[in-house]
């Protein structure tokens, strides 16, 4: 016989791995003067002292590094958290001083100009990336049927004007329109756009998910099937709607 | 040049030998040279339901190999001229085949016939790949039922995305369903897809529906393609299928429940 706690475990997995994107304040220091930043940070906090109260923070010393001012990062942080702020993140620093901030649990993020030399290959790669990721997302427009085991992926918005098999998989950054019936699997808004929207205009998915919220076919019930429908984002769940 | 048919399904056992040998006897009784090949490399069957198991000397790997001329390897059917079969392997398997092997071949033999009609092994991997990789023509032969309806759609995917003529850009391979074992008493009962059914999934041009039919196994065991058996209803549907391929206005066959005699007389509908 099952416990209790067995049921639990068939039911729901103890965790899941979500991809999210927060926005988080980064503190870009250009002076090592510890108690110039103190007094900065205090009257910032009058400023607005329930927007930094307990926020996260991310520092930023590349500014720093590039003038070869050194900085000791333990009594930064010690000054960050005695401003009422709770530092996340370093950003900028040498191997030195990310290491150090390792030792004090904060984790090092890279930076698009590091100084340190050995990486700079890296830096290349990461400059890239960012450019690519600046252009403009493209609506892609798909005039045949998608078919089983198709993928297609848009970096914008994705329109299709035939139907998309049961097995066929269509991702898109942005929303996904279907102008026939979609069988498939739906995926809108994969890099965690939580506005991105799902259209079609019969409902037999496989599955649908927007920034990584999603049902299954199982989970939808036969008042929304078969008909045309569109998908949103409220508060981590999914709405589905008649369009009209 | 020659017009390319590949008859594919994804799924095993639907019937696409069976149709590759109807087909391609239809065409060649039409007049048009014919030549049908057996892409099933270590499992070959074509010659059997064709009847010439007894007259391959080389097969289809030996003329990639250049071990032997495409020329000696094609068999001559009896029952009609204008019909070449170009058998497989048995003793290979699939990485045999190559696509530049394959594609000089069909080259050479487009210069000599009006048809090709490339009989695929089931499953998505090389023999299948290399079958319908130069095709003009697909024909899908699908059964009633969801499994077959499934890989047939996969079927469609990769003729679209992983043809020559899909890599070079080219006007789409064009595609016709080939419905087979289909029994409307079976339909009615709900124990089987309809073709609006299977129509509705696959959404494309249906060039026939073949009924279930004892006289498919007859004509496989005596080595004769079905389409010669004119009385029967499968032959009947292959020779329509053949006819609106050509640009025949056929109507459609075989989709209803047969009437039994009590319908008959009476005329009823």
């Amino acid at each position: 016989m099952l416990t209790d706690s067995e049921i639990m475990t068939c039911s729901a997995p103890v965790l899941e791995f979500k991809s999210s994107t927060f926005s988080v304040p980064v503190i870009v220091l250009s002076n090592n003067d510890l108690v110039a930043i103190e007094e900065h940070l205090r009257k910032k906090n009058l400023l607005a002292p329930d927007f930094f109260k307990n926020s996260p923070v991310v520092f930023d010393v590349q500014l720093l590094n590039q003038k070869g001012i050194s900085i000791d990062i333990e009594d930064l942080t010690r000054v960050i958290y005695q401003a009422g702020m709770l530092p996340i993140g370093i950003r900028g620093g040498d191997e030195l001083q990310n290491s150090k901030a390792r030792e004090l649990r904060i984790p090092a993020y890279s930076s698009l100009h590091s100084v340190s030399a050995e990486s700079g290959k890296k830096v290349v790669q990461k400059n890239t990336k960012s450019a690519t990721a600046a252009e403009s997302p493209t609506t892609l427009i798909i005039t045949h049927p998608v078919r089983s085991g198709q993928r297609v992926y848009a970096t914008g918005d994705l329109i299709i004007l035939a139907q998309v098999s049961a097995g066929a998989e269509i991702l898109a950054e942005g929303n996904v329109h279907v102008y026939n019936t979609l069988r498939g699997r739906v995926l809108a808004g994969v890099q965690g756009n939580t506005e991105a929207r799902i259209f079609c205009s019969d409902l037999q998915a496989e599955l649908i998910s927007i920034a990584g919220n999603y049902k299954i076919s199982e989970d939808l019930n036969d008042s929304i099937r078969n008909k045309p429908v569109q998908v949103y984002l409220q508060e981590h769940s999914l709405i589905i709607k008649d369009i009209l | 040049m020659a017009r390319i048919i590949v008859v594919t399904s994804g799924k095993g056992g639907v019937g696409k030998t069976t149709t590759s040998a109807a087909i391609s006897m239809g065409l060649a009784k039409k007049g048009h040279k014919t030549v049908v090949i057996d892409f099933d490399v270590g499992l070959r069957n074509l010659d059997l339901i064709m009847g010439c198991e007894r007259r391959v000397v080389y097969d289809f790997v030996n003329v990639i190999n250049g071990e032997a001329a495409l020329n000696q390897a094609l068999i001559r059917d009896k029952h009609c001229e204008a019909l070449s079969i170009l058998p497989a392997s048995q003793t290979r398997d699939k990485d045999a085949l190559s696509l530049e092997g394959v594609g000089k071949i069909l080259e050479d033999l487009s210069k000599d016939f009006d048809y090709i009609v490339c009989d695929s092994p089931a499953g998505i991997e090389k023999g299948a790949h290399l079958a319908m990789y130069f095709a003009d023509d697909a024909f899908i032969v699908t059964n009633p039922e969801v499994s077959s309806v499934r890989d047939s759609d996969r079927m469609l995917g990769l003729l679209s995305s992983k043809s020559r003529r899909a890599e070079l850009n080219q006007e789409p391979i064009k595609e016709y369903l080939l419905l087979s074992r289909y029994s409307p008493d079976r339909v009615k009962l709900g124990e089987m897809l309809s073709v609006q059914d299977v129509q509705e999934i696959l959404s494309l041009h249906l060039l026939g529906v073949i009924p279930e039919s004892k006289s498919v196994l007859n004509a496989s065991n005596s080595g004769t393609p079905v389409i010669l058996d004119e009385k029967s209803d499968a032959g009947q549907a292959y020779a329509d299928i053949v006819a609106r391929y050509l640009g025949e206005d056929k109507p459609h066959r075989f989709i209803d429940e047969k009437k039994g005699l009590f319908g008959k007389l009476f005329g009823s509908k």
